[in-house]
């Protein structure tokens, strides 16, 4: 089997103190979502930040398309086709919808007028929107900014985390979908979803993680029909 | 210990070292004014060290505590007082219950355009009518003499009452200053008090009413036991005793006056370090660390942080004020022009920086040690400066370099302060 | 009742300098506010940068002058001042990379960069006078007005005169230049967004790939470029003195926090906002209520609400009572 396009392997460390991951693995296929779930205080984020570089790790390492990126800086990982959306403080609140997305392109020398295009295309509201500033718009508008933000730079792999923390059902489900439509132009998706029932629908593959390791590992569909899964982290 | 003690132990040997090599007449004032600053960075440190709390007005709590010598200590001036000084106090009293009338209007009245109106109607009133009664009142006080006095003078009491009550003014604009400043942001509080100071300085400029301005007071009574140094000269038994031992009167009169201040202050010192170390040691002191450490958690076990932070703030520019006091008696005169915030803030700043924020002996220490270089650097700077272009010609860039080397302490005790807060940022001796 | 003349005095005495002091102290609040936007501190040695920059602005015109250049009725100093602006910037340049660089890789507390920066101050204000002295400096030159107040009464025939200086005139068209250059640099270049950017959210602007370093060299040369203008058209328009300069520090952070720390458009009301506070309460009133009012009601004093020497408590006043209703300024600085 060949090696997944994106995968952080046996990864173990924390923010300095005690370790927080313990051999934890989490790998993305091209084009696919994978999903990380699990119980408050499982690790999730932690594991999602370690893939990204934002902390260090003991032991352990992080593999894009077969290159070896552990050592790189989260900087450097953008560069190299990762984009990251954190949970909170996303956006430049006070520059506008626009200056957002331009931000989101800064590393980028070339012409990226088509990218932008691309995501308004894929998030119409934010076009009506793009000289409004950022911070005035509703909580699943700021989420399609932060999202928009991140597929500026063009990325192979996009990670989200929680990125439906705080918004309504209704919002989720559309974000949700635009989620599915950004993984059909063929960017790998990674995503720490609180939500873990609906995440796991639209997830090619799942990670449970408790307590910092992984506990169940396998497609969305077998997660959601196993019955220990659905009793201990879907509620019944 | 050891190490505190051979720090403390070189700075004696520095002032020693100024005694024999300069003169200990020079040795004994440097040493008197820095006990003073280190009583200054004590009560600084007790801001800093024990909340965090960054206080750049120093020089304007030194100055209401050199206000209050005049106040307290000034001979009286009978016609002046009788001319106008019920009217200023009916003025200052209008004022400030215009202020209280129109904060108490502004808290019991309900949000909206009425409560703006009453308060700005109650403040526009009363400043017309603290100024109805009180210009008339100022000219009259000033018209009195002017060339002697044309002030309200003081109490004519003992200089030494006149320091608590420098304490109390200070401890006053401390007050106003931490009701409205504190629970901001850090530095909020840092430009207020920058701006405090600049106004008491401005004030004692220019309210010749108060203390004469610019025109200074000058013959401020000494504290007991401070003799005059003509006494001295003039008592046959001192004259006596200086000869005996082989002293010129003259010099021996100046050196126990200078030992007597030293004395005083020192006691002044020991018992504010007393007190301070039994508070920091106490429950309150431990909470006020508590609370400097970690704020929010504090604030989330219901401590009342803005509270406390008042009272540190108030405590420690009480004894600045106090300090202040004891500088004006000593100098025996007020000079509003003499107050500048490098000298009397950044200095003191520098002071507790170095020898250690939160801990009371590293603020003497840095008390004693820049207080010491400070001053010696004003006598021993030219001096250096004109050995250093000893080689050179004469000519417009000597003259410059040697006139400049005043101005080298400014550089100098930048770099020292950029120094320590890089290379050692817990100070000599750091917090336990 | 005489309109006209009484609107020609306060044009004169109220109108036409708090403008210039209002732009003075504006291009100085500038700088501050960029430099807490983007480094996240209080610059104390604000004041002492624009004193620097002066400094070196005098020396270079002095030196102009000796060598018979000037520029005809506008200030010599202004030909002088692009030198001033680029000393001035390697120094803070300088100081940034040998001091502030280290707290900032440690994230040291705000008021600890500020402490760092009260010996910064202590430096700047040794260096300036060592090199200058503390002494009064009239670098001035060229034509001294734009409108005497005598050329104004025989144009226009009317009982008083409005002077218009030169060098209020250059403070009002430097300022608006200098603004307008730095509003179309922080909305439109790519540099200036990425220095929004990174001043609104620092985290994520990392994550964009900006890199601070370039954003805090780019706030540095920006901060000492409008320090030395603010400082040399204060200068120019009054004289040069180092503790003047000192001083000047609590108006412009009053301009600025009164704004609100952190937004330049705040700085530039803030700053007109204290200067004509300071005038309109300094200034004695008589000369324009007698025009006004019927003669039998000419006031008898001098109808001044304060002394010209508690400038300071004005704009210290208007600071308190910012901070007691809206703490994060007129436009929505940052608060924490």
């Amino acid at each position: 089997m060949a090696e997944p396009f994106l995968i952080g392997e046996a990864m173990t460390g924390g923010y300095g103190g005690a370790d927080i991951l313990h051999a934890c693995t989490i790998a993305v296929e091209k084009g696919q979502i994978a999903v990380i779930v699990g119980p408050n205080g499982a690790g999730k984020s932690t594991a999602m930040k370690a893939v990204f570089g934002m902390l260090k790790l003991r032991a352990g390492h992080v593999k894009l398309a077969g290159e070896d990126i552990t050592a790189l800086s989260p900087q450097a990982r953008v560069a190299k086709g990762m984009g990251f959306v954190p949970q909170t403080h996303n956006i430049f609140t006070s520059m506008t919808v626009e200056e957002n997305l331009e931000m989101g392109a800064f590393i980028r020398r070339d012409d990226f007028r088509d990218t932008l295009a691309q995501v308004y295309d894929l998030f119409p509201v934010l076009k009506q929107k793009r000289l409004q500033a950022a911070g005035e718009l509703s909580g699943g508008q700021r989420q399609q900014v932060a999202v928009g933000r991140a597929l500026m730079t063009q990325p192979k792999v996009l990670m989200l985390d929680e990125p439906t923390a705080g918004v309504s059902p209704i919002v989720m489900d559309e974000l949700f979908d635009r989620i599915i439509e950004v993984a059909r132009t063929g960017i790998s998706i990674l995503m720490v979803e609180q939500n873990a029932r609906q995440a796991l629908e639209i997830a090619d593959k799942g990670f449970v993680l408790v307590q910092g390791a992984n506990r169940f590992t396998d497609t969305g569909a077998a997660l959601l029909a196993d019955p220990e899964v659905r009793r201990s982290f879907l509620g019944g | 210990m050891t190490r505190n003690l051979a720090l403390f132990g070189t700075v004696a040997v520095l002032f020693i070292l100024t005694g024999m090599f300069q003169s200990w007449n020079l040795s004994l004032s440097i040493l008197g004014i820095s006990l003073l600053s280190a009583i200054m960075a004590l009560g600084v440190n007790i801001q800093w060290g024990y909340a965090g709390l960054f206080n750049t007005g120093i020089m304007g709590f030194t100055a209401l505590g050199g206000l209050a010598v005049v106040l307290v200590s000034a001979r009286p001036v009978a016609e002046g007082w009788a001319a106008g000084g019920t009217g200023i106090l009916g003025g200052l009293f209008l004022g400030a219950a215009s202020i209280a009338a129109a904060v108490f209007a502004w808290n019991r009245m309900a949000p909206g355009r009425a409560r703006m109106l009453v308060t700005l109607v109650i403040c526009i009133g009363g400043f017309i009518l603290f100024r109805m009664v009180f210009d008339p009142a100022v000219s009259a006080v000033e018209a009195f003499n002017p060339a002697t006095a044309g002030n309200i003078g003081g109490l004519g009491l003992p200089a030494l009452v006149s320091w608590p009550v420098g304490g109390l003014l200070a401890a006053a604009a401390a007050w106003a200053i931490g009701k409205i400043s504190l629970g901001l942001r850090s530095d909020y509080l840092a430009i207020a008090t920058l701006g405090i100071a600049e106004i008491v300085i401005a004030v004692m400029k220019n309210e010749d009413w108060l203390a004469r301005g610019v025109k200074n007071i000058i013959d401020l009574p000494r504290p007991w036991p401070v003799p005059y140094e003509v006494e001295l000269q003039q008592s046959a038994a001192f004259v006596d005793w200086a000869t005996r031992w082989g002293f010129d009167p003259m010099t021996a009169s100046s050196i126990i006056v200078k030992l007597m201040y030293i004395a005083l202050f020192t006691a002044v010192l020991l018992a504010v370090i007393w007190l301070s170390e039994r508070a920091l040691n106490s429950p309150w002191g431990r909470m006020m660390r508590a609370i400097r450490d970690n704020e929010v958690s504090s604030a989330a076990m219901g401590k009342d942080v803005k509270r406390r932070h008042l009272q540190v703030f108030i405590l420690g520019s009480a004894v600045v004020g106090i300090a202040g006091a004891m500088y004006t008696s000593m100098a025996g005169q007020l000079l509003p022009g003499e107050y500048n915030p490098l000298r009397f803030t950044f200095l003191i700043w520098v002071m507790v920086i170095v020898g250690g924020s939160g801990n009371n002996w590293g603020a003497v220490l840095g008390g004693l040690l820049i207080g010491w270089l400070w001053l010696i650097v004003e006598s021993l700077g030219p001096l250096v400066m004109s050995g250093i272009v000893a080689g050179m010609a004469d000519g417009a860039l000597k003259t410059h370099l040697v006139d400049s080397a005043q101005h080298m302490r400014l550089l100098t005790l930048g770099v020292i302060l950029l120094l320590v807060l890089r290379f050692s940022p817990r100070g000599l001796i750091p917090e336990k | 009742m005489d309109i006209l003349n009484a609107l020609i005095v306060f044009l004169n005495f109220v109108f036409v300098p708090g403008l210039a002091y209002g732009a003075q102290l504006a291009l100085g609040a500038l700088g501050v506010t960029l430099i807490y936007g983007i480094l996240r501190f209080s610059n104390f040695a604000h004041g002492d940068t624009m004193a620097f920059g002066t400094m070196v602005t005098i020396l270079v015109t002095w030196w102009f002058q000796s060598m018979g250049i000037n520029f005809g009725v506008l200030p010599t100093a202004l030909l002088a001042l692009p030198f001033g602006i680029a000393v001035t910037a390697l120094f803070a340049l300088g100081t940034d990379r040998v001091i502030y660089r280290f707290y900032r890789k440690q994230k040291a507390a705000p008021v600890i960069l500020v402490m760092v920066s009260l010996g910064v101050m202590f430096v700047m204000n040794g260096i300036v006078r060592l090199i200058i002295g503390v002494d009064d400096q009239n670098f001035t030159d060229g034509e001294r007005f734009v409108i005497s107040a005598g050329d104004f009464k025989t144009a226009t025939g009317l009982a008083e005169g409005l002077a218009i200086k030169t060098t209020q005139a250059v403070t009002v068209a430097t300022a608006l230049i200098v603004m307008a250059l730095l509003f179309w640099f922080l909305q439109k270049t790519r540099t200036g967004k990425s220095m929004r950017a990174f001043s609104d959210n620092e985290d994520l602007a990392l994550l964009s790939g900006i890199n601070p370093d370039r954003v805090v060299a780019v706030t540095w040369i920006i901060a000492a470029g409008l320090a030395t203008i603010a400082g040399v058209l204060y200068g120019l328009d009054k004289s040069f003195k180092p503790f003047v300069y000192f001083q000047l520090l609590l108006p412009i952070f009053a301009a600025a926090i009164v704004g609100g720390l952190g937004s330049p458009i705040g700085a530039i009301a803030g700053g007109f906002l204290i200067a004509f506070s300071e005038v309109m309460v300094t200034y004695a009133w008589k000369k324009v209520v007698t025009y006004i009012v019927p003669e039998s009601m000419a006031p008898d004093g001098l109808l001044q609400l304060m002394s010209t020497d508690y400038k300071f408590a004005v704009s210290f006043a208007i600071l308190i009572i910012v901070l007691i209703f809206m703490p994060t300024g007129l436009f929505k600085g940052k608060s924490v």
